[in-house]
């Protein structure tokens, strides 16, 4: 996804674009993405402008491509499930206005306005307008083929080239080498094998997801609707199994449950305590999902960097080369705000957010 | 005292069966699982009067098999080695720290939940249809080969209709000759593999002397019930506006392409049609199984390469009763040898393991002769649907390949939601897989079928017996 939008955005500043992939299109962690487009989960700071600009240009683009990538505006509610947690919810909400966030307190009476299948008895919530959803492989094709870049599947980079003075040339593949002045590393969670080939450190390291999604239902889900610990979850350096519910309907008809986060390396294994409490989670949140059946579940790697932050922009390591990887379980969200500063970085245009905190050679030190 | 170990066995067929009976004669307590109502599996379903009516003198060791297995299968469980839970669809086989739970949903509504615990497992989930989609298969009237089959096992109120056979596979021949024998009238079978194919494999095929008979039995059959055997030919489309009115049958040439000028219209009520079977694997994956292409790979004693786990019948590859109850009887013996201790001695199976040789050879020569037409996905017209669960068309499926950059089938039905549906993509797989240009591979299943949130919510808090 963040490929296809940067390959979208720097079309669209008049630059060439050769996309090149492994595999197919979508064939990565964006397919086993829920497409979320969120700002409710983010503390006031650098990923949460990221995130404002970012949910802009996708209500831009869904002008374009809404109905085909599946863009709704739904909007979040994320739930307390204790008095304290509503009070600690709110507080939060506070700060997130302050930046610029949509974040309205939703007294516990009212929630059934919001939510009408929502359990009983739970104390309030914050609805944010602002969030949204895609579908996430969809997006991603779409983009990319209005993009007008060449497509490259099935092309497997061996080496990053570069000139004697170290800037990059292009990028060597298992099929030919391709030439180009800048070479955007946005290999998501293998960012660091690639960057690895042009000779740097990015420390992206895999945190295992799984998603469950539930037989096709009439819409009883409205928004995205999440609990409150979700938060403390997404920004925890755990490697232990944490799972919050995240639950919402979708155009096609299921519902998407989520969000489990495990640090396991690439393990592919089926984690039946992993979906089991996915299950709870979101049957403690929505009752009626008690008799809907779970049709299958599925795993992907989110590209997690030890701050939490995206890489984003140039390297000052190696001339030519940008990274647009690391956004954990954000990426499809961020992705055209990444695109669109990558395209400004790329045509030498002042961006229109400060790329210090995003800096690819931050973890510099750690190296060494 | 200690307890006997105990050994769960998923699906109560002939390897399924075969297996309880020997690990339940070697000492061990076992669980036999299995989502029908009696045991049997597909193979054995049939009312016993008519399937001895219908089966030539060759298949009767089998009945006899039969009988022998079902006597075992009642004296075990009479004597409390074999527990029988019928009606249990098991979703997930879970490996614990001390062993497995097998988790289930119970009788027809499969909303309640029960587990068995038990210190190892054994697979025996046989197989399931393959049908490759062409235009007009939707229409009411098209039936699979099997689900033809199971017509005939019930009220058999399918004489005075007209049928057309056709697809691939040794399934076709009892199909045409069964509905032939229930008073249907079969115009014609149509087998895509051509005669040349079975001349080029005639000496693997010779070797099987009961397999050749019953080949011959059933031409005789054919034969003698006036079917018209058209082999090298596939059936282009089905046509009919409320349901089947006819079919288009084509001659095949020899690059597997439809001969032009070769089409001829057969009018039927009826089509039976199947490409073959395909392995079921959903447990055997979840639980880490590794897979010899599609089917669960098994060492000489039907072990998996996961510790505690064993796998017979076409789960470990499709290759009919016969060979099922040779590698259940020996799966059952390993699992009951090696939950007890002992290593298992050399001619502890001998004689299923000259069998299991013989039919491996013999299935994998049937294998080479009978394919689909080698270009039937160009039969696929862009608004033939290939999905029909999210009713997902041939062109929806090329646009998402040449326009939008899918390149498997995972991409594919994330671009089309095609295998998103009910049967997640056990139906519509081979053929998005082809559409796509690129081989069949495992889809990964973690549930083997739809599981309550709830139950899932609850999954290993029950109390075990």
């Amino acid at each position: 996804m963040v490929g296809a939008a940067c390959a979208w955005y720097a079309g669209r500043a008049g630059l060439d674009v050769i996309l090149v992939d492994r595999g197919p299109v979508a064939g990565g962690t964006t397919g086993a993405g829920e497409g979320n487009l969120l700002v409710s989960d983010k503390e006031p700071g650098p990923e949460l402008d990221l995130a404002l600009l970012s949910g802009r240009l996708w209500g831009e683009l869904a002008r374009e491509f809404g109905d085909a990538v599946e863009y709704e505006p739904k909007g979040g509610v994320v739930v307390a499930s204790s008095p304290d947690g509503l009070v600690a919810l709110e507080r939060f909400a506070e700060g997130q206005r302050a930046a610029g966030v949509a974040a309205e307190p939703v007294a516990g009476d009212r929630l059934h306005d919001l939510e009408p299948h929502l359990a009983p008895g739970l104390p309030g919530a914050v609805h944010y307008p602002q969030d949204a959803q895609v579908m996430p492989a969809l997006a991603a094709a779409h983009l990319l083929r209005a993009s007008a870049a060449r497509l490259l599947t099935g092309h497997t980079v061996t080496d990053v080239l570069r000139a004697p003075d170290g800037t990059v040339r292009g990028v060597r593949t298992d099929r030919g080498d391709i030439h180009a002045p800048a070479v955007i590393n946005a290999a998501g969670t293998w960012g660091g094998e690639l960057a690895a080939l042009a000779g740097v450190r990015l420390p992206v390291l895999p945190r295992r997801g799984f998603v469950l999604v539930t037989e096709p239902l009439p819409r009883r889900v409205r928004h995205k609707v999440y609990a409150a610990d979700y938060v403390a979850d997404v920004a925890s350096d755990s490697a232990a199994l944490q799972t919050s519910p995240v639950v919402e309907g979708t155009a096609a008809g299921p519902i998407l449950i989520g969000a489990s986060r495990e640090r396991v390396g690439f393990d592919r294994t089926f984690s039946l305590p992993a979906v089991r409490a996915l299950a709870a989670g979101a049957t403690r949140l929505f009752p009626f999902l008690e008799r809907v059946r779970a049709m299958r579940s599925y795993l992907g790697f989110r590209p997690y960097l030890p701050d939490h932050l995206p890489a984003v922009g140039p390297d000052p390591r190696v001339p030519g080369l940008y990274h647009a990887c690391g956004h954990e379980g954000a990426g499809i969200g961020l992705a055209t705000g990444t695109g669109h500063l990558i395209a400004q970085a790329l045509t030498a245009k002042t961006p229109d957010l400060d790329l210090a905190p995003f800096r690819p050679d931050r973890f510099a030190e750690e190296a060494a | 005292m200690t307890e006997r170990a105990h050994l769960a066995v998923i699906g109560a067929g002939p390897a399924g069966l075969a297996a309880s009976v020997a690990a339940a004669a070697g000492g061990v307590r076992v669980t036999l699982l299995d989502a029908a109502p009696e045991a049997g599996g597909q193979f054995y379903r049939q009312p016993a009067a008519e399937l001895r009516a219908r089966r030539p003198q060759a298949l009767h060791h089998q009945w006899r098999t039969w009988e022998r297995l079902r006597e075992g299968l009642r004296t075990h469980v009479q004597s409390g080695s074999v527990r029988h839970l019928t009606e249990h669809h098991v979703w997930c086989v879970e490996r614990n720290d001390d062993g497995f739970t097998v988790h289930a949903l119970l009788g027809p509504e499969q909303e309640e939940p029960a587990e068995v615990r038990a210190d190892a497992v054994l697979l025996a989930t046989g197989g399931y249809e393959k049908v490759l989609p062409f235009p007009g298969w939707t229409l009411p009237g098209v039936v699979t080969a099997g689900g033809a089959q199971a017509m005939l096992k019930g009220a058999l109120a399918v004489s005075g209709r007209t049928a057309v056979v056709a697809g691939t596979g040794p399934l076709l021949l009892p199909v045409a000759t069964g509905l032939a024998a229930a008073g249907v009238d079969v115009s014609a079978l149509v087998e895509s593999a051509s005669p040349k194919s079975f001349v080029r494999r005639s000496r693997a095929l010779a070797a099987q002397p009961g397999k050749v008979a019953e080949g011959a039995g059933y031409a005789a059959r054919l034969l003698r019930h006036r079917v018209r055997l058209l082999a090298g030919h596939t059936i282009v489309e089905a046509h009919g506006t409320e349901r089947l009115e006819a079919v288009t049958a084509a001659a095949l040439d020899g690059a597997g392409r439809v001969r032009p000028g070769s089409e001829r219209r057969i009018p039927c009520d009826t089509l039976a049609v199947g490409h073959g079977m395909l392995p079921h694997t959903d447990l055997a994956e979840t639980l880490g199984c590794g897979l010899d292409g599609l089917a669960v790979h098994v060492d000489d004693e039907q072990r998996t390469d996961v510790p505690g786990v064993w796998a017979a019948g076409e789960t470990t590859g499709i290759g009919g009763a016969a060979l099922s109850l040779a590698e259940g009887h020996i799966a059952g013996r390993s699992a009951a040898a090696r939950l007890t201790g002992t290593e298992p001695g050399p001619g502890t199976w001998a004689a299923a393991d000259r069998v299991r040789t013989r039919l491996r050879t013999f299935f994998a020569a049937l294998d080479s002769v009978y394919a689909p037409p080698a270009h039937w996905t160009e039969q696929i017209t862009d608004d033939t649907v290939v999905c029909r669960c999210e009713e997902v068309t041939g062109g929806a499926v090329r646009e998402a390949v040449a326009e939008l950059g899918a390149g498997d089938p995972r991409t594919v039905k994330l671009l089309t939601r095609a295998g998103m549906g009910w049967c997640q993509g056990r139906m519509c797989g081979p053929a998005v897989a082809g559409l796509a240009g690129c081989g069949l591979t495992p889809s990964r299943r973690p549930f083997a079928r739809p599981v309550p949130l709830g139950v899932l919510a609850r999954a290993g808090e029950l109390d075990h017996q």
